[in-house]
C-alpha cells in the first residue's frame, strides 16, 4: 500500500526506515512515542492535499507535524499511521504592510514572521517560549499563547484567513484579508482544533505594530503570596501591562543555574511587569506602577535602563523551562489556568500537594492571567516515577477544573489531558464536539488519539529530556 | 401569534424542542437576520450571573442588552473594547454576537471574536452546549464561541455568554483630519495604523472625506502629547472632534431608516469602494471604521441591485442587518463550502433554526 504513497511524491520523500521514524516517534511530549508507518515530506500544498486524500481513502490515519514541540503530545504518531511534515512548506508568501498581514504557511517558524515583518514596523503577536523554532501550522492547531495573551490574545485572534484541506479531503478556504467578516467564523473554529480537523496549507495572519517603547520591571518577593498580591495591586488598578509573569525559588534556582540572569538574591518569588505602548502612554503608566509596587512588599525592585537589560531580565523567564532539566532527570508541564484572583490559593495547594507527594514543583507562570505552569520534577528510571507525576498533575488539573478554569491556557488537550476534558465539559458538551469534528472528517483519519478521552491511538511511555531540550535549542512551555 | 418569551436557559431547550422551526430575537435592532419559524423573543433571558472584576471577565444571559452591561463595567472603570453596536438602541449580548456587530472601538484590541470566551446555547435538538470558559485563556475543547460571532443563530441559540474585558482608560481625545482625496486618506489610515500612536479608533468618512480617530490614555497630558505630534504631520488639516461622534457610529444613527449593510473590506481596497460610492451620486451612504477593515453601507431600496452587483464583481460579500429583502441578508459574492452545511447538520440535524 505504501508503494502507492511513494507515487505521490518522490521515493526519497517517503521514509520508512525504522532510523528516519525514530526522529518522529515523539515530540515536545517526550514521555510518550509511537511508532509511525510512514513519514511523508511534502513539498507543496498539493501534494499535502494528495497524501491526505490518500490517506482517507485507504483509511490510513495521519498526523500533521511542523517542528514537534507540543507540550500536549498533539504531534504524537498514531501507531502505524503516517506522519505528514510541513517543514518544508515553509515559505512566507506575502508581507502586506498596507492591510498589515502576511500569508504564510505552515511550516514557517513563528518568529520568522515577525523578522519578515520587522521592516515594516511589524510583527506577529503570539509568542510562544519555543518560538524560535514552533512553526504556525502547530501554533494554529493548538491555539498556542504565550506572555502577552491578556493584551493582545492567543494564536487564533491573529488568524483571519486560512486554506485547509480537510479529512474528508475536500479543500476549502475560510476567513480573508480582513479583520471583519461575515457569517459564522470557520477560522476561528479551525484554530485549536488540534489538527482534528485537518491541516491548514496557508494562513493569513494579523501583524500589529510593534510597541514603541518598553517599561520592564523585575521586583523581588520574600514569598510567592506577596508577589501574587502585587499582581492584584496592579491588576486592581487599571493598568493593563503587556506582560505580568511570576517565578518561584525553584524556577529561579534553575534559570540562575542555566543563564546567569542575575535575579534579585534570595528571592522566593520574582514578578516581572512590562508596559509598553507610546513613549508618552507609558511615561504616565511607570509612575502608576511604582507607586503600586512601592506599596507592595518588595525587597528589590529593577527596572531595565535598555533593551539589553530588558532581555536579560526576559532571559531568565523564557529560560526557566529547559534550566529545570538541570534539577531533574525527567519533569512534566501542566498549563492549567484558574481565575486569576485565584492564583494565590491555587499555589498554596500545589504546594501542599507537592509536600504531600514528596514530588518538587517549580512553577513559572503567566500571572496576568491566570495561567499556570507547574513543572513537576521526576526520575523515569524510578519504577513508578512517571505514574506519580501524572497523579499529581492530574490532581492540579482536577483543581483548576473545581476553581472555575481550564485544563489548558495554551498547550492544548492532546493526547496528554484528554482523560480530564470530561472534567471541564458534559458528555453531551463532547458528543455534539465529535459531532462537529465529524462534518470535517468523517473517518477520524485526522489525529485520532487527541483531545476526546478514551483511547482511540495507543502510545508508549518513555524517559529522558528531549534531544532538541537537552541541546537547548526547545523549551517546554 | 404571541411570541415564545422563555426565561432561563432550560426554558429556551424547550421551545426548540417544541417548535420544528424557531428563530431567535433579542433586541430588534438588526431585524434583516431574523429568520422564517416561530419568533423565540430573548430579552427576557437577561441579566449579568458573574462579574468579575478582577478577572477581567463577566458572564451574562443572552438577552441582557449590551449597554446594561457596559454600565455595571463601567462602575469598576472596566469596558467592553469591541465596543458592542446599537447599544443605546437596545442590542443584547447574543444578538450582538450573533450578528458579529462590533463598533467603532475593535480597531485598536479587536472584535468580539477576540473578547468572547465562552458560550452556552441550545443546539438543534434542544440541548444545552458548553464551550470555551470563564478564564481569559482557554485552550481546551474546540473553539465554538468563535464561530458563534457571525451565526446568525443557524446552529444554535445562545442563552449565556462570557467575555474578557479590559480596564477603560480614564482620558480620551478625538480628532478629525480633512483630506483632500480619498488617495491621500487611505494612505494616511495607514500611516495610523502603522504609527507609534496606537489610536483607539480610527474611521473614514468617505463623503466628507474626513478621518476620524480617537486617543484613550491614563492622563490628558499624555495623550495631548500624542495628538500634537499628528497635527504636526498633517499641520493645517488637523481639528479636535467631538466624542460624540463616536456615540453616532455605534448606533449608526446617520443609516436610519436606511437598509444597512455590514461589508468586510481590507485598506488596500477602500479607494475603490469609496471611488464607487462617490459614483452613487449620494444615494449610498459609507463609512469606513477599524482602519479600513469595515465598512457600513447604507441605501434604499432602489440601489439593492446596484449594490449587489459592485459587491459581486469585486467578490466582495456583504451581510444586511436592517431593511427587508425577500431574499435573506447575503449580498455579493458567497463561497459555501460542503462542510458549511455539514457543520449545520451537525449542530441542527432535524433543520430548526433558519437556513444559512
Amino acid at each position: 500500500m505504501i508503494e502507492s504513497l511513494t507515487a505521490l511524491l518522490s521515493p526519497d520523500r517517503v521514509l520508512t526506515g525504522d532510523v528516519h521514524l525514530a526522529a518522529y516517534e515523539s515530540d515536545g511530549l517526550t514521555a510518550f512515542r509511537a511508532k509511525p508507518r510512514a513519514v511523508v515530506v511534502p513539498e507543496t500544498g498539493q501534494e499535502v492535499v494528495e497524501v491526505v486524500q490518500w490517506c482517507r481513502r485507504h483509511a490510513v490515519p495521519f498526523v500533521a507535524r511542523g517542528s514537534g514541540t507540543s507540550l500536549s503530545g498533539g504531534s504524537l504518531p498514531v501507531e502505524e499511521g503516517i506522519v505528514i511534515t510541513l517543514n518544508r512548506l515553509n515559505r512566507i508568501l506575502e508581507v502586506d504592510p498596507v492591510d498589515r498581514v502576511a500569508v504564510v504557511e505552515p511550516g514557517v517558524i513563528n518568529l520568522d514572521v515577525s523578522r519578515a515583518a520587522e521592516p515594516h514596523g511589524l510583527h506577529f503577536a503570539p509568542d510562544p517560549s519555543s518560538q524560535t523554532i514552533c512553526t504556525i501550522g502547530g501554533n494554529v492547531a493548538f491555539n498556542s499563547g504565550g506572555a502577552h495573551c491578556l493584551k493582545y490574545g492567543m494564536t487564533s485572534n491573529h488568524v483571519m484567513g486560512m486554506k485547509a484541506v480537510l479529512g474528508s479531503g475536500e479543500v476549502v478556504e475560510f476567513g480573508g484579508r480582513s479583520r471583519e467578516q461575515v457569517g459564522p467564523d470557520f477560522t476561528g473554529l479551525f484554530c485549536g482544533s488540534e489538527g482534528l480537523f485537518g491541516v491548514g496549507l496557508e494562513f493569513t495572519l494579523r501583524l500589529l505594530p510593534r510597541a514603541e517603547y518598553f517599561h520592564t520591571v523585575l521586583a523581588g518577593y520574600h514569598s510567592l503570596e506577596e508577589a501574587g498580591h502585587a499582581v492584584s495591586a496592579v491588576i486592581d488598578s487599571g493598568l493593563l501591562p503587556g506582560a505580568l509573569e511570576i517565578m518561584d525559588a525553584l524556577a529561579i534556582e534553575a534559570a540562575e543555574a542555566a543563564v546567569s540572569c542575575g535575579y534579585p538574591v534570595g528571592a522566593e518569588a520574582v514578578l516581572i511587569v512590562e508596559l509598553e505602548g507610546p513613549m508618552e502612554k507609558v511615561a504616565a503608566e511607570r509612575i502608576r506602577l511604582e507607586e503600586i509596587l512601592e506599596k507592595t512588599r518588595s525587597f528589590e525592585t529593577r527596572v531595565a535602563a535598555d533593551p539589553v537589560e530588558r532581555m536579560t531580565i526576559w532571559k531568565g523567564r523564557k529560560s526557566a523551562f529547559s534550566a529545570v532539566g538541570r534539577l531533574s532527570p525527567d519533569f512534566i508541564v501542566q498549563d492549567g489556568v484558574v481565575p486569576r484572583n485565584r492564583l494565590g490559593e491555587a499555589l498554596r495547594r500545589i504546594g501542599e500537594l507537592s509536600a504531600e507527594t514528596g514530588l518538587r514543583v517549580a512553577n513559572v507562570f503567566h500571572a496576568g492571567d491566570g495561567n499556570l505552569h507547574p513543572l513537576i520534577l521526576y526520575d523515569g528510571r524510578e519504577e513508578g516515577g512517571l505514574e506519580r507525576a501524572e497523579e499529581l498533575a492530574g490532581r492540579i488539573l482536577e483543581m483548576c477544573v473545581e476553581m472555575g478554569g481550564s485544563i489548558t491556557g495554551e498547550h492544548g488537550v492532546g493526547m496528554e489531558k484528554r482523560d480530564y476534558l470530561p472534567g471541564m465539559f458534559s458528555a453531551y458538551d463532547i458528543e455534539v464536539m465529535k459531532r462537529v469534528r465529524t462534518a470535517f472528517d468523517p473517518d477520524k483519519v485526522a489525529n485520532p488519539g487527541k483531545m476526546f478521552p478514551g483511547k482511540e491511538a495507543p502510545s508508549l511511555s518513555q524517559s529522558g529530556l528531549h534531544p532538541l531540550e537537552e541541546a537547548g535549542i526547545i523549551s517546554r512551555e | 401569534m404571541m411570541a415564545v418569551s422563555p426565561v432561563s436557559a432550560e426554558e429556551v431547550a424547550e421551545a426548540v424542542k417544541s417548535h420544528p422551526r424557531v428563530s431567535a430575537v433579542g433586541g430588534r435592532t438588526k431585524l434583516a437576520l431574523v429568520g422564517q419559524g416561530e419568533e423565540l423573543e430573548l430579552s427576557r433571558l437577561s441579566g449579568i450571573t458573574a462579574y468579575e472584576a478582577s478577572d477581567y471577565t463577566v458572564t451574562a444571559k443572552a438577552g441582557t442588552p449590551a449597554e446594561e452591561v457596559a454600565q455595571v463595567l463601567a462602575e469598576k472603570g472596566q469596558y467592553m473594547p469591541f465596543d458592542p453596536l446599537f447599544s443605546k438602541a437596545g442590542a443584547t449580548l447574543g444578538g450582538t454576537v450573533a450578528s458579529g456587530t462590533s463598533g467603532p472601538g475593535r480597531f485598536r484590541y479587536g472584535g468580539l471574536r477576540d473578547f468572547l470566551i465562552g458560550v452556552q446555547f441550545v443546539d438543534g435538538k434542544g440541548k444545552l452546549v458548553r464551550s470555551g470558559g470563564r478564564v481569559v485563556k482557554n485552550a481546551a475543547g474546540f473553539d465554538l464561541p468563535k464561530f458563534m460571532v457571525g451565526s446568525m443563530g443557524r446552529f444554535g441559540i445562545m442563552t449565556e455568554l462570557t467575555f474578557k474585558v479590559f480596564p477603560r482608560p480614564s482620558e480620551s481625545i478625538s480628532l478629525k483630519i480633512m483630506c483632500p482625496d480619498h488617495e491621500t486618506a487611505v494612505k494616511r489610515l495607514g500611516e495610523i495604523s502603522l504609527s507609534r500612536w496606537e489610536a483607539d479608533t480610527l474611521d473614514y468618512d468617505p463623503a466628507e472625506k474626513v478621518i476620524c480617530l480617537r486617543f484613550d490614555g491614563p492622563e490628558q497630558q499624555a495623550i495631548s502629547e500624542i495628538c500634537e505630534e499628528v497635527r504636526g504631520c498633517w499641520s493645517g488639516e488637523v481639528m479636535p472632534a467631538d466624542d460624540i461622534e463616536w456615540s453616532i457610529q455605534r448606533e449608526v444613527s446617520w443609516a436610519e431608516g436606511m437598509f444597512l449593510a455590514k461589508v468586510p473590506i481590507a485598506l488596500s481596497r477602500v479607494i475603490f469602494l469609496a471611488d464607487w460610492v462617490d459614483d452613487c451620486g449620494g444615494m449610498v451612504g459609507c463609512r469606513v471604521s477599524s482602519g479600513g477593515n469595515v465598512a457600513w453601507l447604507s441605501f434604499g431600496e432602489k440601489e439593492l441591485v446596484a449594490v449587489e452587483e459592485f459587491l459581486r464583481e469585486k467578490a466582495m460579500t456583504g451581510l444586511i442587518l436592517r431593511g427587508a429583502r425577500p431574499d435573506g441578508p447575503w449580498l455579493g459574492q458567497r463561497k459555501v463550502d460542503t462542510v458549511s452545511g455539514l457543520v449545520k447538520e451537525a449542530l441542527d440535524p432535524d433543520g430548526r433554526f433558519p437556513e444559512i
